[in-house]
Parts: structure tokens; C-alpha cells; sequence
């Protein structure tokens, strides 16, 4: 049913994503789809890499060790303002990276989401492919 | 942070010579929810910096008179004390960005030998403009060329063998000529190679030791070659809190400014009443409009604003060289600018000047205050500079905006000094400073538009600046994470209006602000030697 499943991932708190995670591995296992992981990086140095080459390395690793049954392949994309353009960075990587499905991890509604939507809300409601949000 | 992703700073790549540290960024922030608010903070710098300047504001409230009075105090001690030490560090750091250029560190790339500019020419110079001059280019373009030729033209008066006259060096008594050559090249001299070599250092020192060394964006990192593993500790929290004050100071004054002289084109155009309750209104609605950039961030806020700014001004630029004597002011443009060169020893000898009021209330004032902004220009320009080779980057950031300065300068100084001497118009000569603008374009033709389009450049300006100032103080106090969440971006872009408004409303007004600038300047020039050494110390490890 779908072929490419993108799963944005947020490498340093990856852990805090894990039900997101288990569930784009399994249902790429289903439908025998590729698994991209979509990591987004500012050009400046961060916790994890010194540079955007070094976080795309970082990336491919992370993904590579979900292949075991699955094909997995990483997606590094580089913003000048991750704390802004996170949405429309990754609504890119939709089309650029042609998934035909999001899986991705969201909180619960609270009180800010109407200033500041939640990306993953922000990503449903303009990709144009489907989106399943994963509640933690 | 879970352990499997902690990896610390891996091993250097080679291209780029990078620090080996155990320091990992964003180690030190408290990441938690504050009410809905996620939060990502260095600790203890956004503590220390924000609690002192409540501290400072509260201060102001509570004793007005007493804070205008110790204010007041301290801008004089400042500026007459050390205008020597400003005026020699200035003329250092012009030679130094200099020395870069010609020197073989010139071909170091910022980001690794393989990297690729992040922004085009056009887009990399409206920023750089827009963060380093902005508001000042409008409030002084016609004031400053104006106050130093009427000045220059009195000529020297001394009182009890001190000069109580304004005139930079020996003036030009009566002579008219020399008079307008005078005040031309002091202009440009405030505004051409000494500002944007001050810039260019801070912007470069933090470009190499993030791009190229791995180290966090933040004020410390410049002196990891001195300080070492120290830097991560009270040092740098020192150094890094001396720039958040140094900026949000900074841009208080130029948000002062900005709100005066906006109030005074309003009253101009629309009779607008001039006064504080207006000022106010002003910084607020600014800042409101600055917040929707902030939302917007650095390519769908400040960068746009950028640019349809820089096109407005070199429209009424193009504007005013036509509708003025435009052959006087080509003429001029090349006359000033040797003006300028001939000039340029004597006024930045730093000792033995007999010019008081002139080296100490102008160039001195001037030098704090672009040392107190350069963290935050310097920052600014440096996250948008990554891919340019140090002399790319030196030559775009001291020389380009230096040339456009005397141009903008020579335009708008040079039209309204060809008013008094050509037609006897001294209705600028005469105004304040906040207004001298408007009445020079008063007597060109289209008025109403031409005055209407400086009013818009002050207030894009103005939230250009408050916008890069709130990127800016988040990512010092977010210890060098610019992915820190939105809201705290947000909560110092409000800081800063309140701050502006806060100083505006005490006692002594914009002297309050200006003594605040030169009173942070003077630490800063310290940081700003240090990184010069560090620049040299960091280039010579990198690649050629």
C-alpha cells in the first residue's frame, strides 16, 4: 500500500521517540516500504556533530541500524533556523524524499499548540501524502 | 540526553582544524517545561543576564533621579577617561583586518576548505547592513556630516587653555570649503573603516572557532586558545554575560533612537504630538511587529526585511542624489573620500588630541557604542557568513560597507551642507537631530513620499534590528544551540522594548542609554583585543 514511509526524527532526543520509531519499522515491514529517516541540522555546530556533513554521517549510521529486514536510508537536510523552519523544512523533504507516508511523533494538545502549532499537526495539515501521528 | 547519543566531540577531520574538547554542546542547559513553554537555557547564563537586567530596570524605576544622576556620572568617567584606550584599540583593529586581508590567512574558508556560501551577495549584504547600521545610517546621515561642517565652520574656542567647541582637530574658521572637507571626512570617519573593522573581528572570531573548530556560537568559544578548557566555566559565563548586557544595552539605545526620530518624522508628516507617551506606542507596536518576525525567523523574517529595506533605502538614495545638486554630490563623493584619507591620521591619533569635545563626546561615544553592539553584529554576521574565505569575508564586511557608508554620507550630508552654502536653507542646520532628516528632505521635491519612505526605513530598521537582537541574546543564553524553542525568542524581543522603554522613561532619557553603551563598551574592548590574538592563534592551526 505505501512504499516510502518518512519518519522526522530528532536525533538527539531520539529516545523520547521510540514508539514513533518501532511503529514507521513495523508497518515498513508490512508493506515491505523503504524507511527514510529525515533529520534536520542548522549549519552551525550542534550537541551531536560539528558540521552538517558530519550530522548526515551520524544520520546514515542511526538508520542503518534498522535494516536489518527493513530497507532504511537517511535524508540530512540543512536549515539556517531549525527553530523556526522546522515545518516547512520537512514539507520539503516530503516531496524532495517522495514519500507517499509521514509517521511521526506529537504530544498531547495543550494550550500553546494555538500560537505555536505542533509540527506534527502543521505537517498534516499541508503534506500531501498521509501523515499518521503517533501520541507518546 | 540518552547515553548512546552522547558522544562528546568526535576526532578532528583534517580540512578543518578542529578543538579537541570533552565539551559537549548544550551539556549545560536546562532543557524543561516551564507552564506550556518548552524551554532549552545555558545555566547560569540566561539566569545571571536576565535577573540583572530586571535588577537594573527595577533600579531605574525606583530611583530615577538617583540612576540619571550615577548614569550621567559614569558616561562622563568613560568617555573622558579611556577615549584613549578606545581611539588606539579602533586603529588597531582596523590594522589588524587589514593585515588580514594581504596576509596568507586570507584563503582559510570559513566552514572547511570544501564549504559553500549559505546565502547569496545580495541577500549575505542587505543583512549585514541592516544589523550593523540600520537606524544610525538614518538618524545621522544628514545630522552628523551637518553638526560637524557647522562646527568645523565656527572654528575653535578656548576657555582656561581647554577647547570648549565642538570642531574636530583645528576646525576650519570661516574657511567654507575646508569647513564642509572637515566635517565630511570626520563623518565618514566615524562610519567607514573603524566600525566595520570592530565588526569584522568579532563576526570572523566567532565564525572560525564555530565553522571551522566545532566550538558552540557563542561569545566564549573565541577564547578557548587562551583560556582552554576553562572557558566552559565562571570564565566564560563572565564573557558570555558581559555580551548579552553589551548587546541588549546596545540595541536599547538604537531602539531610543529609532522611537525619537520616528516620533519626529510623524509629527513632521501627520503632526503626530511629539512626547514620551508617543515614544512609547512606538517601541511597543515595533516590537509587536518584531515579534511577527521573530515567528517568522532568519529567512522568512530578517532576511526579507533585509532586503526590501535596502531597496527602499537605495531608492531614496538614487532619489535624493538626483533631486539634489547631483553633480556637486558626485564630485563631492571623491573630494570627501580624499577628505577622508588626508584626514584619517589626525583623527585617529588616540593621545595629546586638543580637540576634547570632539574626540571624547563624538568619536569615543561612537567607538562604545560600536564595540557594545559588536556581539551582536558580530554574531549575526557570522551565522549568515559560513562558505566565505577570511578574505572574502574581510574585504565584504570592512571595505564594501565602509564604501557604501561614504556614499550614503557624502549623499545626504553632502545635499544638506549644499543647502546652507548654495541656497542660504538652514532650516536642517537648525534643527535637532532627530529631525534634521525630514527637513532636508523638506525643500526636494515629493515630500510627503520621500519623508513617508524615511519613516518606513526607520521602523523596518528598528525591527530588523530588535529580530537579529532576540536571535542573537537566544543563542549566547541558549549556550550556543540556535534550535532553542521559539517562545524564548519571543520573551527577549518583549525584554528588549521593555528595557528600551524603561531607559527612555527615567530621568536623563537617551543619556541614561548612551552611558549604559559606553559603560559595557569598555569591558568589551578588552574581549575584542583578546580575540584578535585568538583569530591569529585559531588561523594558523587551519589549512592554507
Amino acid at each position: 500500500m505505501y512504499r516510502k514511509i518518512m519518519i522526522p526524527l530528532d536525533l538527539v532526543h531520539h529516545a523520547a521517540q521510540g514508539k514513533a520509531i518501532a511503529t514507521a519499522v513495523e508497518l515498513a515491514r508490512i508493506w515491505k516500504a523503504q524507511l527514510v529517516f529525515v533529520g534536520v541540522t542548522a549549519n552551525t555546530p550542534g550537541a551531536l556533530a560539528h558540521s552538517p556533513e558530519e550530522y548526515s554521517e551520524k544520520l546514515t549510521e542511526f538508520a542503518a541500524n534498522y535494516s536489518k529486514d527493513i530497507a532504511t536510508s537517511a535524508h540530512a537536510v540543512v536549515s539556517h533556523d531549525p527553530a523556526v523552519d522546522l515545518d516547512s523544512t520537512l514539507l520539503k523533504a516530503v516531496q524532495k524524499t517522495a514519500a507517499d507516508l509521514v509517521v511521526m511523533q506529537t504530544h498531547h494538545h495543550r494550550v500553546t499548540d494555538w500560537i505555536w502549532p505542533s509540527n506534527g499537526g502543521t505537517l498534516a495539515t499541508h503534506a500531501d501524502c498521509s501523515v499518521m501521528l503517533v501520541r507518546d | 540526553m540518552t547515553d548512546d547519543t552522547n558522544q562528546g566531540i568526535p576526532a578532528p577531520e583534517g580540512h578543518a582544524g578542529l578543538i579537541d574538547t570533552d565539551y559537549e554542546i548544550g551539556q549545560d542547559n536546562l532543557e524543561t517545561q516551564v507552564g506550556p513553554f518548552g524551554v532549552d537555557i545555558h545555566n547560569p547564563v540566561f539566569l545571571i543576564s536576565g535577573l540583572s537586567i530586571v535588577a537594573f530596570v527595577f533600579y531605574t524605576l525606583a530611583l530615577p533621579e538617583q540612576s540619571g544622576e550615577v548614569f550621567k556620572w559614569l558616561f562622563t568617567k568613560v568617555t573622558t577617561g579611556f577615549d584613549w584606550f578606545f581611539i588606539g584599540a579602533a586603529d588597531f583593529f582596523v590594522l589588524f583586518c587589514l593585515f588580514l586581508i594581504v596576509s596568507p590567512y586570507g584563503k582559510v574558508r570559513l566552514g572547511g576548505a570544501d564549504a559553500t556560501p549559505d546565502y547569496s551577495y545580495v541577500g549575505w549584504f542587505a543583512m549585514l547592513f541592516a544589523a550593523g547600521m540600520g537606524i544610525g545610517l538614518m538618524f545621522y546621515g544628514v545630522s552628523e556630516p551637518m553638526s560637524h561642517f557647522s562646527s568645523s565652520f565656527g572654528g575653535t574656542t578656548v576657555v582656561d587653555g581647554v577647547r570648549t567647541d565642538w570642531a574636530p582637530l583645528g576646525g576650519a574658521e570661516g574657511n567654507q570649503a575646508e569647513a564642509i572637507r572637515l566635517g565630511m571626512a570626520a563623518t565618514i570617519f566615524h562610519w567607514g573603516l573603524h566600525p566595520w573593522a570592530i565588526y569584522a573581528i568579532v563576526a570572523l572570531a566567532l565564525a572560525l572557532f564555530s565553522y571551522n573548530k566545532g566550538l558552540p556560537l557563542t561569545i566564549r568559544s573565541a577564547f578557548y586558545p587562551i583560556l582552554g578548557e576553562r572557558v566552559w566555566g565562571w570564565w566564560g559565563h563572565v564573557i558570555d554575560t558581559l555580551a548579552v548586557f553589551a548587546t541588549l544595552f546596545g540595541l536599547a539605545t538604537s531602539l531610543g533612537f529609532g522611537a525619537t526620530q520616528a516620533n519626529a518624522g510623524l509629527n513632521e508628516l501627520f503632526g503626530v504630538p511629539v512626547g514620551q507617551t508617543t515614544e512609547v506606542v512606538l517601541i511597543t507596536v515595533i516590537t509587536s511587529i518584531a515579534l511577527i518576525s521573530v515567528l517568522r525567523g532568519l529567512d522568512g523574517g530578517v532576511k526579507i526585511l533585509s532586503e526590501i529595506n535596502m531597496g527602499l533605502a537605495f531608492v531614496l538614495l538614487l532619489f535624493v542624489l538626483i533631486a539634489g545638486p547631483t553633480l556637486a554630490i558626485l564630485t563631492g563623493f571623491g573630494d570627501y573620500l580624499g577628505a577622508y584619507l588626508q584626514y584619517l591620521p589626525a583623527l585617529s591619533n588616540p593621545i595629546g588630541r586638543e580637540d576634547v569635545n570632539f574626540s571624547q563626546g563624538w568619536t569615543s561615544f561612537y567607538w562604545a557604542w560600536w564595540i557594545s553592539w559588536s556581539p551582536f553584529v558580530g554574531m549575526f554576521i557570522a551565522r549568515v557568513s559560513r562558505g566565505r574565505s577570511v578574505r572574502e569575508f574581510v574585504i565584504c564586511v570592512l571595505l564594501i560597507p565602509s564604501m557604501v557608508c561614504v556614499l550614503w554620507m557624502s549623499v545626504f550630508g553632502g545635499v544638506a551642507i549644499q543647502q546652507v552654502v548654495q541656497d542660504g536653507y538652514t532650516a536642517a542646520q537648525e534643527a535637532s537631530l532627530e529631525l534634521k532628516l525630514f527637513k532636508m528632505l523638506d525643500v526636494l521635491p515629493l515630500t510627503g513620499i520621500t519623508s513617508l519612505i524615511g519613516i518606513i526605513l526607520v521602523i523596518v530598521f528598528f525591527v530588523t534590528s530588535s529580530d537579529s537582537g532576540s536571535l542573537v541574546i537566544d543563542t549566547i543564553t541558549a549556550g550556543g544551540k540556535v534550535d532553542a524553542p521559539a517562545p524564548q525568542r519571543v520573551f527577549w524581543c518583549i525584554f528588549e522594548g521593555a528595557v528600551a522603554i524603561v531607559l527612555l522613561l527615567s530621568a536623563g532619557g537617551l543619556q541614561s542609554l548612551q552611558s549604559m553603551v559606553i559603560s559595557t563598551g569598555l569591558p568589551f574592548t578588552v574581549v575584542l583585543l583578546v580575540m584578535c590574538f585568538a583569530i591569529l592563534r585559531g588561523l594558523a592551526a587551519e589549512k592554507r
